[in-house]
């Protein structure tokens, strides 16, 4: 089964961005799911330029960032393939464990509708 | 430490026992849920890293399986490690050496093996640098060509793949027992025949990367070709094989055939979803709906075909069986319908596979594509070559493929014959009923 992990996190945090450590870490920890075969896709999402169309009643309305509410913002995403769903949540949660106590942040781990695959 | 009394005894990989997962508690059922996972994740290499140290599968699962146990009493409690795989292999060796001084005839053979100064020496809380070298030993020790093909692909499953005795016996619809003795009799042959617990180098790399890599395939296309059983579970034996074509990829980032495996999987597991109709049937290449393709895999299909691609032409290689069957699935896959599919590439490369692998069933595939690059005669004289060699008498899609060339050609009562031949040999029902229908 597949699983869309959305990671949410403050964009202000990162301001300096991700330390080394955390990049090297980071790399390990993909590096290591790579081999374990579960990693389909993975990537940060810019903030810059973000938008949003919204269609309400037939009209859109578009939306230029950036915006406020920062807990909404999406940073980055990871597709995983997994046996089960708490292999993927395991997974999920050693992204978390990666990051120093410095971060704030949340991960939402999404099982992919549809289909066998 | 003192709970080896409680885990259920030399069966490897515990299941999940409610009894020992009992904990108090409204944060248990997470906490199992959790050290389940870990279990998942983690097994692989933890027998694979206990393997090379007390040189005994067997062994190592009776010590992978007290540390888990472990892990299912305490993490409830402690919590998740930030580190899992570390704690648990940690937790292993501690047993393996609390067993050294109680059973002074393991210690012997530990000895001899030379082992006992590694596990002293061993810095057990570092992150392990061998992980993926013992997981690849583990890999060409599992797929070892002393083993039966169903004993390969068991283990490599249970060693690998991380699957339970019961998972497999589901996906194989084959009994537990079944499953847990071909699972013992390969443990009691590798120690019986010595077999080495490496990967071998040189040319010997080469030969035996031939059957770790059909290992992996066998196991996909048992979960793709399914003629019975619940579809779901298949599916899930597919993506078991595709998980572990990517991992031997990953592992063995410089091995052309190893990339060209896991294209030809991606690329053919892209339709799985479209291959099956609603009311259990096959669904046919030309009669699947593309847009239930799944892109990503494709995509993932064709950059990991490019990679093997590159590979060979940096060592000046000639493409292997897999790149050229990869290729073949990338010429469907790049077809925007089955009328625009380029046939006369895909004929090309089976006279390629022919000339470089021949086998009966690659000279039908040719003759297939040869009949829609050069018309029903071209392809029905490669087949009656095909039919007249005997070889396949047995194999119901050559009688369907000549009825089918046949037919186009109006020669309808031989047609007729070859329909039914086909219908008689066939396994799966769905496909009797449609070539039945061709015979009337």
């Amino acid at each position: 089964m597949r699983h869309m992990v959305l990671i949410r996190l403050d964009p202000g945090q990162a301001a300096d961005g991700p330390s080394e450590t955390l990049l090297a870490d980071m790399n390990t920890l993909l590096e290591e799911m790579t081999k374990a075969g579960v990693l389909l896709d993975t990537a940060g999402l810019g903030v810059e330029d973000t938008v949003r169309i919204r269609q309400t009643g037939g009209a859109q309305t578009v939306l230029d960032g950036p915006f406020t509410e920062s807990k909404e913002i999406i940073g980055g995403y990871c597709l995983l393939q997994t046996r089960s769903t708490e292999e993927a949540v395991e997974w999920a949660s050693r992204f978390l464990r990666v990051h120093g106590p410095e971060w704030d942040l949340e991960v939402e781990v999404r099982k992919v509708e549809g289909g066998q695959n | 430490m003192g709970s080896r009394g409680r885990s259920p005894k030399g069966r490897g990989r515990p299941e999940l026992n409610p009894e020992t997962a009992r904990a108090p508690g409204p944060g248990a059922e997470r906490a199992r849920r959790a050290v389940e996972a870990a279990w998942r994740i983690e097994w692989p290499r933890l027998v694979a890293g206990l393997t090379r140290l007390v040189g005994d599968i067997a062994t190592a699962e009776e010590l992978a399986q007290d540390a888990l146990v472990a892990a299912l009493e305490q993490w409830p409690g402690a919590g998740v490690p930030p580190n899992p795989g570390g704690w648990l292999m940690l937790t292993a060796k501690h047993r393996a050496v609390d067993r050294i001084r109680r059973d002074a005839n393991f210690a012997r053979k530990l000895e001899l093996l030379g082992r006992q100064t590694q596990f002293e020496a061993a810095e057990p809380s570092a992150p392990e640098p061998g992980i993926a070298d013992d997981l690849l030993r583990m890999i060409f020790t599992a797929c070892h060509p002393v083993l039966t093909p169903p004993a390969r692909a068991a283990l490599t499953l249970r060693m690998v793949g991380g699957l339970t005795t019961t998972e497999i016996a589901r996906a194989y619809l084959v009994p537990e027992s079944t499953v847990a003795q071909r699972i013992v009799r390969a443990k009691r042959t590798i120690a019986a025949k010595r077999i080495p617990y490496e990967v071998p180098e040189g040319a010997e790399l080469t030969a035996r990367l031939d059957s770790v890599l059909e290992v992996v395939y066998l196991i996909f296309n048992e979960g793709y070709t399914a003629t019975s059983g619940e579809r779901w579970v298949r599916a899930e034996l597919c993506e078991d094989a595709l998980r572990l074509a990517r991992t031997l990829a990953a592992l063995l980032p410089q091995e052309p055939e190893a990339h060209a495996l896991a294209a030809l999987i991606e690329l053919q597991a892209s339709r799985t979803t479209a291959r099956s109709a609603a009311g259990n049937g096959l669904v046919l290449l030309p009669d699947q709906d593309r847009s239930h393709w799944n892109r990503l895999y494709i995509q993932r299909g064709f950059a990991a075909l490019a990679r093997a691609h590159t590979l060979n032409r940096t060592h000046a290689r000639e493409p292997g069986r897999y790149a050229l069957q990869a290729a073949i699935a990338a010429v469907h896959a790049m077809a925007p319908s089955a009328e625009e599919t380029d046939w006369r590439r895909i004929a090309g490369l089976y006279a390629m596979l022919a000339q470089r692998f021949p086998s009966p069933v690659v000279e039908l595939n040719r003759a297939v594509a040869v009949a829609m690059v050069h018309g029903p005669a071209a392809g029905l004289e490669l087949a009656d070559a095909v039919a007249a060699t005997g070889t396949l008498d047995d194999y119901h899609l050559l009688h369907a493929v000549r009825g089918d060339l046949l037919s186009r050609l109006g020669r309808d009562a031989e047609a007729r014959t070859a329909f039914r031949r086909a219908a008689e040999l066939t396994a799966n029902e769905t496909e009797r009923e449609m070539l039945l229908a061709r015979a009337r």
